[in-house]
């Protein structure tokens, strides 16, 4: 039990295959363990099946075999509307592209992941909403619709609602890959000090070795297999400069 | 406000010239319903009040007297119409039969007449007439001749008569004036005009003459009795039927308003029949109107879709988002045509009216029918958002994320 809780996500032998007749395997046995308030990048070249993990880990997608643990909740057995829930519950998402709802004010995209689940909004819950953002920086800005903000406002954003209900992991699918580089700075700088501040536990998919060099953990992914970095990455045998 | 009436609504808004356009549509197809119904409504109203107004719902007379030519039987009506009004016979214990027929269900009033062929004339004008004898009190209940005395009283006492407006003109007599009434062999009675009514037909105008029921009895040779039992029922639509029970019940010959004037009907029957086509098809162009929004809706945010499933919304709530803007726009959409069919209502009927001001299109513009229109209007929003709705909570998230 204390060895479940201390563990936010246990991916064991995960396999995914896409297609029907022509079947393509996209991840071939991935084995992953996560502990509460670690900020892990997940690096690997396009098509490794980075995404493809995530969307399994977010429970967005079901392997086709293995088994995901979350927060100690094998997550097998749900069915659509217990995986609903606790999606909702212990994941946050950030995508690459925002992915906020430009009809909505960022407080109410920022709400949105507890309006989603409560059914109703309480006062408490965007007097919250607000004090997110006021932590990533746009405290000022809630009223405004999303439309109006810059890409890494947006992103801020994003990061706001990923992380305003309190889930235990935020899985962050490449959140700089569109952002200018002082932007991807910032807004993974944001990351890294909720990642201290707050303990919420981080996955980052990135290109950007810059970025992932700043994580406390790196993890390669390469052809659907987790590797070994020195195989994964040859450069980083010599070390930094 | 609930996850999904916020969300909904907030669409609705946001693509407010998608939502105007769609909201014109059901507005305009609601309110050609209500007008369409109103009109058709208000105008068989007047035609049925119009026929009733100078009937009795049902005739019970001896079978072998029936007056008039029945549709059903043509050989026989066409003997029984030859027969001459002398040989008028009286309902055989019609006393007894007239307490039984009152206390059939459905039946509101009763009354017994005498009802026979006859000339009246004054000085040198004669006129071929329709002696209605009657019991003033029984009969005013069947048929409300009081309130249409346009000129003097309703009063049936001695030898008083009420003549029609159009009699009064072609023998030229006023209230007061006396007139002489014959029956073919020979029978007469000199009677004193007391009122002049008018029963808005022409023809019963210029024919009818009400008088006592003692007098037709004179008249028509049938002392102490009655040729036929008119009566009112209380729902218009069940003549028909009752007819039939009492017929049973009597033994008498019953002719009901429906079967007399089953040409109105198979008109009225036609009128609806026309409406609820046109409204069918308006039913059907709004529904695939708002189907047809809301499916562009549901592919143009199918991205926005699999984030709302991929923070915790489950594919039920997404459903009702859909199912919400189908109703909310069937609402809308039965509030703004309401108030326009109802506005065009009035003015087509204030457009034409009669030489009297009342309005030759007069309309029914009843609350039934502004809560039916509501109700059809959201009942379409919410069926034809169906699809759509069904559609967009079956999106797979991930699916449609990546590719929406
Ligand atoms: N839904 C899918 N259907 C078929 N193939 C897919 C699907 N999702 C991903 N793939 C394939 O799996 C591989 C990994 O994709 P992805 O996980 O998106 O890679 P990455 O995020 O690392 O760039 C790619 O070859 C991609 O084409
Ligand atoms: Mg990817």
């Amino acid at each position: 039990m204390a060895d479940e809780e201390a563990s936010v996500l246990r991916v064991e032998r995960v396999v995914k295959d896409f297609g029907e007749g022509i079947v393509t395997r996209v991840l071939h046995g991935i084995d992953l363990e996560l502990a509460r308030g670690e900020l892990a990048a997940l690096i690997g070249p396009s098509g490794s099946g980075k995404s493809t993990l995530l969307n399994l880990v977010g429970l967005l997608d079901r392997p086709t075999s293995g088994r995901i643990v979350l927060s100690g909740r094998d997550t097998s057995d749900l069915d659509d509307e217990e995986i609903t829930l606790l999606r909702g519950r212990l994941i946050g998402f950030v995508f690459q592209f925002h992915h906020l709802l430009p009809a909505f004010t960022a407080e109410e995209n920022v709400v949105l992941p507890s309006f989603a689940q409560e059914g109703w909004a309480s006062a408490e819950m965007r007097r919250h909403a607000v004090e997110v953002l006021a932590a990533v920086g746009l405290g000022g800005r809630a009223k405004a619709r999303v439309t109006e903000l810059s890409g890494g406002q947006q992103q801020r954003v994003a990061i706001a609602r990923a992380l305003a209900h309190r889930p235990a992991l935020v899985l962050a699918d490449e959140p700089t890959g569109n952002l200018d580089t002082a932007s991807a700075d910032e807004v993974f700088e944001l990351m890294r000090t909720l990642n201290r501040e707050r303990g919420t536990t981080f996955l980052v998919v990135t290109h950007d070795e810059r970025i992932a060099e700043r994580c406390g953990r790196i993890i390669h992914i390469r052809d659907g297999r987790i590797v070994e970095p020195e195989r994964a990455a040859p450069r980083a045998l010599g070390g930094p400069g | 406000m609930p996850f999904e009436w916020f969300v909904a609504i907030r669409y609705l808004r946001d693509s407010r010239a998608q939502t105007v356009l769609i909201l014109a549509a059901v507005s305009i197809g609601v309110s050609v319903i209500v007008f369409l119904s109103a009109l058709i409504g208000g105008l068989q109203a007047s035609l049925l009040k119009r026929t009733l107004d100078t009937q009795p719902h049902v005739t019970l007379a001896p079978e072998e007297l029936v007056a008039r030519p029945l549709l059903r039987e043509n050989v026989r009506a066409a003997v029984t119409i030859e027969r001459s009004p002398q040989r008028l016979q009286s309902i055989h214990r019609w006393r007894t039969l007239l307490d039984q027929v009152e206390r059939v269900r459905g039946v509101v009033a009763a009354s017994p007449t005498v009802t026979g062929a006859a000339f009246a004339s004054r000085g040198v004008a004669q006129r071929p007439v329709v002696v209605r004898a009657i019991d003033p009190e029984r009969f005013v209940a069947v048929v409300d001749v009081r309130s249409r005395v346009t000129r003097g009283r309703y009063r049936l006492t001695g030898n008083d008569v009420l003549i029609g407006k159009g009699l009064a003109e072609l023998l030229g007599s006023q209230v007061g004036d006396k007139v002489r009434v014959s029956t073919g062999d020979g029978r007469e009675a000199l009677v004193i005009v007391r009122g002049v009514f008018d029963l808005g037909n022409e023809s019963i105008d210029e024919r009818w003459i009400f008088v006592p029921l003692r007098i037709g009895q004179t008249l028509f040779d049938m002392p102490g009795g009655a040729s036929t039992i008119e009566l009112r029922v209380g729902e218009v639509f069940e003549a028909e039927r009752i007819g039939v029970e009492l017929a049973d019940l009597t033994g008498l010959e019953a002719d009901s308003w429906m079967k007399i004037n089953e040409q109105l009907l198979v008109g009225l029957r036609s009128q609806e029949s026309s409406k609820l086509m046109i409204q069918v098809f308006v039913v059907i162009a709004v529904a695939l109107g708002i189907a047809s929004v809301l499916i562009v809706s549901v592919v143009q945010k199918s991205r926005e879709i699999g984030i709302l499933r991929a923070v915790g919304s489950s594919s039920g709530r997404v459903l009702r988002i859909f199912l919400i803007q189908g109703g909310v726009l069937g609402l809308l959409g039965s509030i703004v045509g309401s108030a326009l069919g109802a506005a065009f209502s009035l003015f087509f009927e204030r457009l034409a009216t009669g030489p009297d001001g009342s309005p030759t299109f007069p309309v029914d513009l009843s609350p039934e029918l502004f809560v039916g229109a509501s109700a059809l209007a959201i009942g379409i929003g919410l069926v034809s958002a169906l699809l759509p709705a069904r559609r967009a909570s079956r999106l797979d998230p991930a699916t449609a994320i990546r590719n929406g």
